[in-house]
């Protein structure tokens, strides 16, 4: 019995540690700043960068805007 | 029947006014939430929100985006910042912007190919078509009269 719980528990772990890390992986609720430029560049800006503390105000603006 | 516009209009691309373009964007486009369409002074030129003022609102932040973005690679011509509660999508050409808000992880390729479909063809000028073709004309007329000579 001890073991059959043992082994659900170590189950469960792997799923909701292979689910963390795609998750962090895909970047998937990660709030960003994707800018692309005429020669084909694009700078992508993470939450808590300076540039994104920039724009991130100013799309929220948008999305409220455009909800409101 | 339904698209059939919308379908017809993609494959022959002709000009159409810019409240046409962004109607069909938004048909078109089923992660599109809503769209401003503007000049590149920030004067609105279509929109699919109900008031106007919002409509400018967001054409002046989505300018506003586009200058905080320039950066030492010059003006960006398209950006998409994503937030959990959704997605603003802004791209530029040299005289008009679009901007979109776009719910949550919208496939960013198909957007911004839309976005840009509905900018060319607001942006194309049926005068500037009759013109080219005039001048296709004209250029039809030099080579028979060339030939004539020779």
């Amino acid at each position: 019995m001890k073991r059959r719980l043992a082994a659900a528990a170590v189950a469960i772990g792997s799923v909701l540690g292979a689910a963390a890390l795609w998750r962090r992986r895909s970047g998937a609720g990660k709030d960003r700043a994707d800018v692309y430029f005429a020669d084909g560049s694009m700078v992508s800006f993470p939450e808590g960068s300076d540039e994104a503390g920039a724009l991130f105000p100013i799309a929220r603006r948008i999305l409220a805007q455009a909800r409101s | 029947m339904h698209g059939e516009g919308v379908y017809g209009r993609v494959l022959g691309l002709p000009p159409v006014d810019a409240a046409k373009a962004l109607a069909d964007l938004v048909e078109i486009s089923s992660q599109i939430e809503s769209a401003v369409l503007a000049d590149g002074d920030g004067g609105v030129l279509a929109s699919t929100l109900a008031s106007d003022e919002r409509a400018e609102a967001v054409a002046r932040e989505a300018r506003e985006l586009l200058e905080g973005a320039t950066g030492a690679a010059g003006r960006p011509t398209q950006v998409q910042v994503s937030f959990q509660e959704g997605c603003v999508f802004v791209v530029a050409d040299d005289e008009r912007l679009v901007a979109a808000v776009t719910s949550r992880d919208p496939t960013a390729g198909l957007v911004f190919y839309d976005l840009k479909t509905c900018l060319r063809l607001s942006g194309e000028q049926p005068t500037a078509k009759k013109a080219a073709a005039g001048s296709r004309r004209k250029k039809k007329a030099d080579v028979a009269e060339a030939e004539g000579e020779a």
